[in-house]
């Protein structure tokens, strides 16, 4: 059976054979993931499986959509769900003042009858596809990544109706007919958990929780995100959010705040921390007023002197 | 046709692991079952898939994929480690997989759900008929606390004429209507009839939609008397309302929405009380109402939805904690509704700590200490999904 027969399959690329090469690709394209997170990727591209990403914000789910398209050289299609979404912007729409006009247009000029006349207006050219029309109908070597993004927020009849497309891989427009994927998309879907996704559509998936990282792949992500900042910055800042996602804080920063943290810091110069610093960064990594004062209360100079001592006791796996 | 997805994923051969390995998936899939993740046979195929593709050299590589294939929640990871660990490592013995031990919420049962002598004596039938009877008025006034357990049963007769299913709120989605935004479609539509000229504009406005309401009932010691009914109640409204979430609160916080969508009361509030750990034991409001805010609250669940507590406000821990976190709630729920039994009682004023600090935060303040005040709560709570 040839690879392209086989609907499902062959969204590897090259020079990929297991899990162990896809985690060194990822790496090349500055993602550094988990074994857990390689093998699930790895399997989802080989079963032609859509990946279920659950885990707290700025943990990274979103960005492992952004480096597969990076890697497969293939376009990245986003769909942002929120409440109320519906099957007009997630997957197709007639551009109907286009379609006005149309018809005016055929009025004014005559001679054509009304049948021709609606027969036209059903016409490919009239039709706006959204990205899940949009990833069926890509023609590539790869098929392309689709982002199905905070699938918690759009409400039940839209999940029942992504279920629909996951299982088959197209969608029938009444006046036009069916599109089918040549190559279903590689679709990843992430959920914030406000609430319980149904069953069914997480049947459909493989699924993977990503935690946050340990301290020393924290500051390996840091070191080949923002290569500028100084070894000792790097380090202290991920040990500083480190300390700082066990102070029980409403929002404890994720990966994307230390990476916003340590930019900020490197703008402003910085090589090494010092209380000044902090005090006047720490908006770009704690985003609640109650979180700051948290962060304060104990004094930031104690911090830095835990943490500059070693004695932060961040977790290691 | 290209399109076509063949059903089989077209194993290849060669590579297909020999009959032990999928009796090996199959057993492994029953233990995970068995140990509370909810997982069908089809993801046992989809695991011999998964062991085709990663084969069975690593044991870290048949570990995540098991994860990735059988998971699919937070709680599963745990379960799934525990299983995974019992299984694997025995799996050279020939002796059949070690089966983790089941769950025996028998044993909690007991303070929620009728002894078992009670179904005999309905079966016996003289007893129960002079039981039943009992004035549908009189059983509306009476206190939960003082309920029989047929009377019990009757609750659950008048619960399910409750309407639970709240009143809407503006959706982000549109439907028809008389005014409202412009519908190009369906003007279209009309226009092709009058050659194209619109001599209708048809509109579309914002559809209503049910509001949601999310239910925390206190199951803590000195609830006792009340939590049997209230939970009859909160299993109510998750059967009759589609945007109900409930969870039980005690020194901890645990959802059972799930649990409770079983038609059956009984059989529902089984797995409810299964489901929760801390049953009948102490209460500590702000600890466990800062794991709401934090997990469900803050993330979505709680952000313009009615919240209901049902609760006598005995609080154990900080009182600075829980006014904190009423706070919070405040800012996240649309309202926030207080349900609390001892209301009723002669002579009581809101004055233990933990109901003083909570009271500024609460919208509307109800008894739920017979039928007639849940009905009242069941209309407070459609007013309030309304504004």
């Amino acid at each position: 059976m040839s690879e392209s027969a086989n609907g499902r399959r062959g969204a590897l690329p090259p020079g990929v054979s297991d899990s162990q090469d896809l985690q060194q690709k990822l790496r090349e394209f500055d993602y550094l993931s988990e074994d857990g997170l390689a093998t699930a990727i790895f399997l989802a591209l080989k079963l032609g499986r859509p990946l279920f990403l659950e885990g707290d914000a700025g943990v990274g789910k979103t960005e492992v959509s952004k480096v597969l398209s990076g890697m497969l050289d293939t376009p990245l299609i986003r769909l942002q769900c929120y409440e109320g979404i519906d099957v007009y912007q997630a997957v197709y729409e007639w551009d109907y003042a286009r379609q006005l006009l149309h018809i005016r247009a055929a009025e004014a000029f005559g001679g054509e009858d009304s049948t021709e006349v609606e027969r036209d207006l059903y016409d490919r050219d009239f039709l706006i596809s959204r990205p899940l029309l949009q990833s069926l109908e890509y023609r590539g070597d790869y098929p392309p990544v689709l982002l199905i993004d905070e699938v918690d927020r759009a409400d039940d009849e839209f999940e029942a109706f992504l279920l629909e497309i996951l299982s088959d891989f197209s969608i029938t427009i009444p006046e036009l007919g069916t599109v089918t994927a040549e190559r279903p998309p590689i679709v990843i879907i992430t959920s914030n958990r406000t609430r319980e996704v149904h069953d069914a559509l997480k049947r459909r998936c493989l699924y993977y929780w990503i935690e946050h990282p340990t301290f020393e792949r924290e500051v390996k992500i840091v070191r080949t995100k923002v290569p500028d900042a100084s070894d000792e910055l790097t380090r202290q800042a991920a040990a500083v959010v480190g300390v700082m996602r066990k102070m029980d804080l409403y929002k404890p920063p994720g990966v994307a705040e230390t990476l916003d943290w340590t930019e900020a810091l490197v703008a402003l110069g910085a090589r090494r921390l010092d209380e000044r610093l902090v005090e006047s960064t720490l908006g770009s990594v704690v985003k609640y007023r109650e979180d700051q004062q948290r962060v304060k209360a104990p004094g930031i100079e104690k911090l830095l002197a835990t943490v500059d001592a070693g004695g932060w006791g961040y977790p290691e796996k | 046709m290209a399109g076509d997805i063949p059903k089989n994923n077209g194993a290849e051969a060669q590579s297909r692991p020999d009959y032990r390995v999928d009796r090996a998936a199959v057993a492994f899939g029953r233990v995970l079952r068995r140990s509370g993740i909810r997982c069908g046979s089809d993801r046992t195929m989809e695991f011999v898939r998964a062991l085709e593709v990663v084969g069975l050299k690593s044991r870290r590589e048949v570990y995540w994929s098991g994860k990735a294939v059988f998971c699919s929640r937070y709680e599963d990871l745990k379960l799934y480690d525990a299983a995974f660990q019992a299984f694997w490592d025995e799996l050279d013995l020939p002796a059949r997989p070690p089966q983790p031990r089941e769950k025996e919420p028998e044993l909690e049962l007991d303070s929620v759900m009728p002894p078992k002598e009670q179904v005999k004596a309905d079966e016996e039938g003289e007893e129960a008929v002079t039981m039943r009877y009992s004035p549908i008025e009189v059983l509306r006034e009476k206190d939960f606390s003082e309920y029989t357990e047929d009377e019990f049963g009757e609750l659950n007769r008048l619960l399910s004429d409750l309407d639970l299913s709240g009143a809407p709120r503006r959706s982000r989605r549109l439907e028809a209507a008389k005014r409202g935004r412009f519908d190009h479609r369906k003007t279209l539509h009309a226009a092709m009839r009058s050659g194209g000229e619109a001599v209708r504009h048809r509109y579309r406005d914002n559809r209503l939609q049910p509001r949601r309401v999310v239910l925390l009932c206190d199951i803590s010691g000195s609830m006792a008397g009340y939590s049997r009914a209230l939970l009859r109640f909160l299993h109510a409204g998750v059967i009759t309302s589609g945007k109900l979430e409930a969870f039980a609160v005690g020194t901890r916080l645990t959802r059972i929405t799930r649990e409770l969508t079983s038609k059956d009361p009984d059989r529902a509030l089984r797995e409810a009380s299964g489901a929760v750990e801390d049953w009948s034991g102490g209460t500590r409001l702000g600890d466990v109402f800062k794991d709401f805010v934090d997990v469900w609250g803050q993330r979505g669940m709680a952000r313009g939805s009615v919240v209901v507590i049902l609760s006598d406000g005995w609080d154990r821990g900080d009182v600075g904690v829980l006014k904190e976190q009423m706070l919070r709630m405040s800012r996240l729920a649309h309202r926030i509704i207080w349900v609390n039994p001892l209301k009723a009682r002669e002579g009581f004023e809101p004055l233990a700590g933990g109901m003083a600090a909570s009271l500024p935060f609460v919208d509307v303040f109800l008894a739920g200490n017979n039928f007639n005040s849940l009905e009242k709560l069941a209309e407070a709570i459609a007013k309030a999904a309304k504004h």
